[in-house]
């Protein structure tokens, strides 16, 4: 089986999550091939061979430093073809997720998205993925000779198998109708653990009674070299950015640790949170919903709990 | 300008999910089924640009006559036409087929970012792919000016100003626009509104559904006293090893 994985880069750096579908690619079991597109720094595209990738391409024309959704989705439908690729895998992302939807439809292939684990293919080729924003999955059969899958955060576990790999420049010929959506600017918070990548997660909600308490909160995140989330409450009222809304209708988050301070629960909060592997609630209300969702909780005044776990969290280093 | 809002039929969000038929089925007893939360921006935007520059507004579902409570209650909020594609939602490049057959002479085809239902977050990709058209996801601002779409679109971790030609698909969430609640104007003259149904494009499906799964049942939560915090640093650490 061969099997090619978009590599995705912010800022030139490789992104956490494709590291772990190449990881998730090398635990199918086949030749894996890795594919960078656009500016990418020459040391990462080398260890990307460390996860499991015995060839790694990197297409460096700066036309692919615009993530133009279009453009990406021919570039890899044509190195699907020039590789020989049975199946195309890529993290779940902005770009990822369309640009995956895209390269099915003009390979022929079968889709799936959201997929939480390593296919099983004992009998045909089954995927599990999420389903009803993380409050159940579906086993799907991807009947087509041609595969995509856009994997979530965690389908597979990051760990060196390999060594550094050598890289081997690819030329595409682009097409400028492909082009059909211009970025005119970008706003990004840089040097920010991204939300959707993140190992842990520290989440606020109406508890911390405004945006002017939020210094405590990130005082704890930094501690935890956490990414920063809030409710929706919180988000809609503009005490914290729109994309640090966790939730149903906001991000969908799988961290390794998940603490909430001062979030009650409601359902369609939890549905973006579900997936986490620890969560801890702190409330002052000991009948918050949350506590039920949680592994971990402290009822009590955030104003006051938060410093002093802060305080417990560097002593501990 | 003519504009077409897909909508799925899905669950309210604060549905409990289970399933029947030994988990191959989704148990719809008890369960309240809405237009999709980012489906409902899609068409509040869509109703907007009607008040503001006179467009036309259909609505168009993919799915069996059960839905149709879901696509009147569209056409109360405000849409003039609706077209149900009579067939089962079975898998994304499906419904995308179906709206691709029916979505071509709009300016505008709007739809939520995903369903809430299978979340695949890919149909509006795939209708654009299909009529060789631009698609743009998520889409949380949109106007128009002339033949063109002035977006803002969420990426990880911020936000990136877009601009693309018309016709256009848009997957859409908030905030791009207030939901809007049917009146009893509205309510009463959805009645009355054409809905047409017609029947799916054969479209041999390449993803099938085996079975359905719920995630393993959580254990009790363990309780620590606001007085011992560290004590919560440690399990996280010995315990939980998370730390």
């Amino acid at each position: 089986m061969n099997i090619l994985v978009f590599v995705e880069t912010s800022e030139g750096k490789i992104r956490k999550t494709s590291l772990e579908a190449v990881a998730y690619a090398h635990g199918m079991g086949g030749t894996v091939t890795a594919i960078a597109l656009g500016a990418a720094d020459a040391n990462e595209l080398q260890a990307i061979g460390k996860y499991g990738a015995s060839k790694i391409l990197h297409a460096a024309d700066t036309k692919l430093n615009e993530h133009v959704i279009q453009v990406y989705s021919s570039v890899l439908a044509k190195a699907m073809q020039d590789e020989n690729a049975d199946v195309l895998v890529l993290a779940n992302s902005s770009l990822g997720t369309p640009v995956a939807a895209k390269v099915a439809i003009k390979t022929g292939a079968s889709f799936a998205s959201n997929v939480s684990e390593l296919p099983n293919t004992s009998g045909g080729f089954v995927v599990k993925r999420s389903i009803y924003t993380g409050k159940a999955f579906a086993h799907v059969e991807l009947k087509s000779p041609k595969k995509v899958i856009a994997i979530r955060k965690n389908a597979a576990e990051l760990k060196e198998t390999g060594s550094v790999g050598s890289v081997t420049n690819y030329v595409v010929t682009l097409n400028d109708a492909d082009f059909n959506t211009k970025t005119i600017s970008t706003e990004k918070a840089t040097g920010e653990i991204l939300l959707p990548e993140a190992e842990i997660v520290v989440s606020g909600g109406r508890g911390m009674k405004g945006p002017e308490h939020w210094g405590i909160l990130l005082d704890l995140a930094k501690a935890l070299h956490a990414a920063t989330g809030c409710s929706k409450p919180v988000s809609d009222m503009g005490w914290r950015p729109h994309h640090e809304h966790v939730g149903q209708t906001g991000v969908k988050v799988a961290p390794q640790l998940y603490i909430a301070i001062g979030i009650s629960g409601a359902i369609q909060h939890l549905a973006g949170v579900n997936s986490s592997k620890c969560i801890v609630v702190i409330n002052k209300d000991a009948d918050a919903p949350f506590f039920k969702a949680a592994d971990y909780g402290i009822v009590g005044d955030a104003f006051d709990i938060l410093p002093k776990l802060t305080a417990a969290v560097l002593a501990a280093k | 300008m003519k504009i077409l809002v897909c909508i799925s039929h899905v669950p309210d969000t604060t549905s409990k999910i289970a399933f029947v038929d030994s988990n191959t089925k989704f148990d719809t007893s008890g369960v309240q089924f809405i237009i999709g939360p980012y489906d409902d921006y899609a068409l509040a935007r869509a109703i907007e640009l009607k008040e503001t520059s006179g467009a036309t507004v259909t609505v168009l579902n993919v799915g069996l006559i059960d839905t149709e409570p879901t696509i009147r209650k569209a056409l109360a909020i405000g849409a003039d036409d609706a077209i149900r594609v009579n067939a089962e939602p079975t898998d994304s490049l499906f419904v995308a087929a179906q709206i691709a057959e029916h979505a071509k002479g709009y300016d505008l085809i709007l739809m939520g970012r995903e369903s809430i239902d299978f979340n695949s977050g890919v149909v509006h990709a795939m209708v654009g792919e299909m009529l060789g058209i631009p698609s743009v996801s998520p889409v949380m601002k949109l106007d128009i000016e002339g033949t063109k779409a002035k977006m803002s679109k969420e990426i990880e971790g911020g936000k990136e100003q877009v601009e693309a030609n018309l016709p256009l698909v848009a997957g859409c969430q908030e905030p791009i626009a207030e939901w809007k609640i049917p009146n009893m104007r509205g309510i009463m003259s959805a009645r009355t509104k054409p809905l047409k149904v017609v029947e799916p494009k054969s479209t041999e499906s390449s993803v099938v559904t085996q079975k359905f799964e719920l995630p393993a049942p959580k254990g009790a939560v363990k309780m620590i006293s606001a007085d011992n915090v560290g004590e919560l640093v440690t399990r996280l650490k010995t315990e939980a090893k998370v730390l």
